[in-house]
């Protein structure tokens, strides 16, 4: 026993700890459980303390942080719950299971609150598509999504797709999911009523992913990894649909007390977390788990991470219903324990007791730890140029809409179904965000997920103000103004410095921009670890929001309109080249960024939002990865016209003509429609700059001495060209 | 007219059936597939999804259901069936249909619109007003195993029965179906499979709809 706690990722201060919690050494089954506990993955032990300096409160919130997912209430007594997730770790081993069962846990983290999921939004990052590597992550990871949720019929309508060198070993997948309840029916995860049964529902439990919350999600991935594959899980999404109905069904009829997913570390963590919730403890028999394989033992059965399984508490008068319920939908019921008054996690086997543990010493007792962050000196991530310092303007436009960060995803999410259900009132890539209709409530709501990792390396507070400042201007342009974010901060191993000084200062711009937008955190995720034997990745906030709009039509398309429609740049956008994916291309990254002004660009927001709702805007598109020329030719290219436009007056607020075209930064949104209607837009925060008009077959921007002409169907041609380098 | 909408475990586009039934005009519930209830109803839809999750091939557990046996009956009283997609499957695989519908000649699950023509076709159970022949729908596919296939003289004898009811136009053949076929009709007429989705083109906020053309002219009645 004596390195063993080593070997499951504890350290020996915190073995000590758990020793004096106990009054005792803990036996096989009680080190397992409180090596995937005390985990980083689900302890959160380095974050912790840097995840209270968010804004958690709003009117709107129904759910925070806490509970199984966030929520906000929409009207008509219905509330939209949300939440992102990372499955990065297992997707780098295996990405196929690991993406898809990336899903299916998070549409299992929304249906526990009783809410329908309604849609899927994916954040993937990879490293670049020369590497063989990269590109067999990509592809599985997008299979596997595509699997899991076409066949659970949530249509997967929106995300984004990123390829940076820094994660060849640790590719990215940030799951996120957005469903749709009755407040009446909802219910939390606390398990209460000493006496009341608890339910596990759902599959057989086998020996799937056993260890992989300590195992894969809070330890660097090096070599041996294949002898980790053993620890992803294996996803049916079969399975899940039929659980979900079984669940909605139980949780409408109010047969539930609460309910509960099990995810990472499985049964322990569950049972754990709703009886700390409560403030009860729970009697947990093992024997009376439905397994797949026979011989599992105790420890095997509380750390399994089988998917597609629920908890819940019930009323034992309603056990019979719950069992008939679950019955009717062709999916496992078993009574498996009950809550108690001893404020103990007790695990039995029949009737030997096996394990027993303070619930507290388990969920709370956890040691949290103060990070050292350091500033590190320079820029630590390489740069590699693979754009000629002497290309001209128009091949160096062709050379960004080519790059596959920027290129079209089409070939990506083709494989999804993104209209099953009824709701999807704008595609992938036909607004800035997706739009659900919400019928039920009298309106519609727009969803986007952004995250940045270069620029955060840039600089992790501005960077990371960005990416919120991204995802609110991508709902204005669907017309929707923010109710919740939710985020997952994707980072590298805390215990060093660089790392510990991202976080922390990246955490403290998710802060800053949620204040001062007014934007609540609902809930989120943590992954760490993020490193391999090159160094960490991009420090890498991935945030996620939910906005509403009052009628799904009020949500402005990105392209073009009409021949002859006026485009406009609104919004406080200064380019510069620091951190852009030109500066990447010519192999000049280094530390330093811009510092956003927020309320100039909620502002921006503000204004654009009204302006989609009232119909001023033909279309209306961000500005964001290959600067204002990228932007334009997008515009262009969805709509099959061209367009004429002269960046003087952006170039009056001090930008060369190269900054211009490329240069990156918040708050510049692509506006085309009438001329008047669009300057009209101005205020005295708000600046609108005319630009040209729509029309012709070339994309024509004049920049002084980096003026551009090319043809509509070359730009066309690069930026359709993702399928052709897989 | 009262529409029977089947439900499968797995099953995902029958609620978006039901509200293109109404639409289409008439009263639309959900048939359980453990039921042989159809009494009441006056035209069945088998819909899309991943009914039993595929489990063996799409559509071949499915063809089993008690469900499935009285929409054999039904159809064979001459009832008018529409099945989409998954429903498709699943009437080939019951032999309601002839064919069969493989994976995806690129191997890969796609969602897109396409065109479709719609073939010489004498709707089920109605008169001309509801003959749809000619005309060139939009309408969302979404799906990994929808290239149709039959040997060659099956194919020549659909063809010169008339039993090819859709074509996707050219150039829009998302999963290298034979002959650009996207739907066939049984002999009687009644039957009808597509693998593209007519209840996702019912509603101009969500796409096109040409959709609704599909259930009218299954009903026999033209809005």
């Amino acid at each position: 026993m004596a390195s063993r706690h080593r070997e499951l990722g504890l350290t020996d201060s915190e073995y000590e700890l758990i020793c004096q919690k106990l009054g005792r050494e803990p036996n096989g089954v009680e080190l397992a459980m409180f090596s995937l506990l005390w985990s980083e993955h689900c302890a959160y032990k380095h974050s912790r303390k840097l995840l209270r300096r968010l804004p958690t409160e709003g009117e709107r919130v129904v759910m925070g942080p806490g509970e199984n997912a966030g929520a906000v209430d929409v009207g008509g007594g219905h509330a939209v719950a949300f939440k992102v997730e990372s499955h990065n770790h297992p997707s780098a081993v295996e990405p196929f299971e690991g993406a898809a069962t990336g899903v299916g846990g998070i549409l299992r983290d929304v249906f526990a609150l009783g809410a329908r999921p309604i849609a899927i939004l994916d954040s993937l990052r990879f490293g670049e598509l020369d590497s063989l590597r990269s590109r067999h992550l990509l592809d599985g990871a997008v299979r596997g999504i595509g699997h899991y949720g076409n066949s659970i019929g949530v249509p997967t309508v929106g995300g984004e797709i990123c390829f940076e060198a820094p994660y060849e070993h640790n590719c990215l997948v940030n799951a996120m999911c957005v469903g749709l309840a009755k407040r009446d029916e909802m219910v939390r995860a606390a398990a209460a009523g000493v006496g009341n049964a608890i339910v596990l529902m759902g599959a057989s439990t086998g020996r799937d992913g056993i260890g992989g919350a300590s195992v894969l999600a809070s330890a660097e991935l090096g070599e041996g990894d294949a002898a980790k594959r053993p620890t992803v899980q294996i996803g049916d999404p079969f399975e899940e649909s039929k659980l979900l109905e079984c669940c909605l069904e139980l949780l409408g009829r109010g047969l539930l007390v609460s309910l509960q997913d099990l995810g990472a570390a499985g049964l322990t963590s569950s049972a754990s977390e709703m009886a700390s919730a409560g403030g009860v403890g729970v009697d947990i028999d093992v024997a009376r788990v439905p397994l797949r394989e026979a011989d599992m033992e105790p420890f095997e059965i509380m750390v399994s991470e089988s998917q597609e399984r629920m908890l819940a508490v019930v009323e034992p008068a309603k056990v019979a219903e719950v069992v008939a319920v679950c019955e009717k939908w062709q999916t496992g019921a078993a009574e498996i324990g009950a809550v108690a008054e001893h404020g103990l996690v007790r695990v039995l086997r029949g009737a030997d007791v096996v394990g027993e543990m303070p619930v507290e010493a388990l969920v709370d007792g956890c040691p949290l730890y103060d990070l050292e962050p350091e500033a590190p000196e320079g820029w630590v991530y390489g740069n590699r140029a693979t754009l000629g310092a002497g290309a001209g303007a128009a091949e160096t436009l062709l050379a960004l809409l080519a790059t596959p960060s920027v290129a079209s995803k089409r070939w990506a999410f083709e494989q999804y179904d993104s209209i099953v259900g009824s709701r999807t009132a704008r595609r992938p890539e036909s607004a800035d965000a997706a739009v659900l209709a919400i019928p039920e409530a009298e309106t519609a709501i727009a969803v986007s997920i952004d995250g940045n990792g270069r620029r955060v390396a840039c600089d992790p507070y501005a960077g990371t103000v960005e990416a919120v400042l991204e995802c609110a201007q991508n709902l204005a342009c669907a017309g929707a103004e923010p109710l919740g974010l939710t985020n997952c901060l994707n980072f590298g191993n805390p215990e060093k410095p660089t790392p510990a000084w991202q976080l922390d200062r990246s955490v403290q711009g998710l802060a800053d921009a949620c204040e001062a937008l007014g934007v609540p955190v609902v809930g989120g995720n943590v992954s760490l670890y993020n490193e391999g034997p090159e160094g960490p990745i991009y420090p890498t906030p991935v945030v996620g929001m939910v906005g509403e709009l009052p009628r799904a039509d009020a949500a402005a398309p990105s392209a073009f309109a009409a021949a002859g429609d006026a485009i406009c740049l609104l919004g406080p956008f200064e380019p510069t080249l620091e951190g852009s994916e030109l500066a990447k291309r010519r192999g000049e990254l280094g530390p330093g960024l811009p510092q956003p002004d927020v309320a100039a660009v909620a502002a921006a927001c503000a204004a654009v939002r009204d302006a989609a709702r009232a119909g001023a805007l033909a279309s209306a598109h961000d500005v964001s990865d290959g600067g204002l020329a990228c932007a334009l030719a997008e515009c262009a290219i969805g709509a099959g016209l061209g367009c004429r436009v002269d960046l003087q007056h952006l170039r009056e607020r001090g930008c060369t003509p190269e900054e211009a075209l490329f240069g990156e930064g918040a708050g510049g949104f692509v506006l085309s429609g009438e001329r008047a209607r669009l300057e009209a837009l101005a205020s005295d925060g708000v600046a609108v700059l005319y630009l040209g008009q729509v029309g012709g077959e070339e994309i024509e921007i004049a920049a002084g001495d980096r003026s551009l002409s090319l043809p509509l169907a070359d730009a066309e041609a690069a930026w359709r060209s993702l399928g052709e380098r897989l | 007219m009262r529409w029977g909408v089947l439900q499968f475990p797995g099953s995902c586009d029958e609620r978006d059936a039901l509200r293109a039934c109404e639409l289409a005009g008439g009263e639309a519930r959900l048939v359980w597939h453990e039921t042989r209830d159809l009494d009441d109803v006056d035209a069945v839809v088998v819909p899309g999804g991943f009914s039993y999750g595929d489990y063996l091939r799409a559509g071949a557990i499915a063809r089993f259901s008690p469900a499935m046996e009285a929409v054999a009956e039904f159809a064979a009283a001459g009832g008018p069936v529409l099945g989409i997609c998954n429903g498709f499957q699943v009437l080939c695989e019951a032999g309601l249909l002839p064919g069969a519908l493989l994976v995806n000649e690129g191997m890969r699950f796609v969602c897109r619109q396409v065109e479709l023509e719609v073939a010489a076709f004498s709707p089920p159970g109605g008169g001309q007003s509801s003959n749809i022949a000619g005309e060139t729908l939009s309408i969302p596919a979404k799906h990994g195993e929808g290239r149709y296939w039959a040997p060659d003289e099956t194919l020549d004898a659909l063809e010169a029965s008339g039993q090819v009811a859709f074509r996707y136009a050219p150039g829009q053949n998302p999963n290298g179906s034979a002959r650009e076929i996207a739907g066939v009709r049984n002999a009687a007429g009644n039957v009808l499979g597509l693998m593209p989705h007519p209840e996702h083109a019912v509603d101009e906020m969500t796409g096109s709809t040409d959709g609704l053309r599909v259930f009218e002219s299954v009903a026999g009645v033209l809005a």
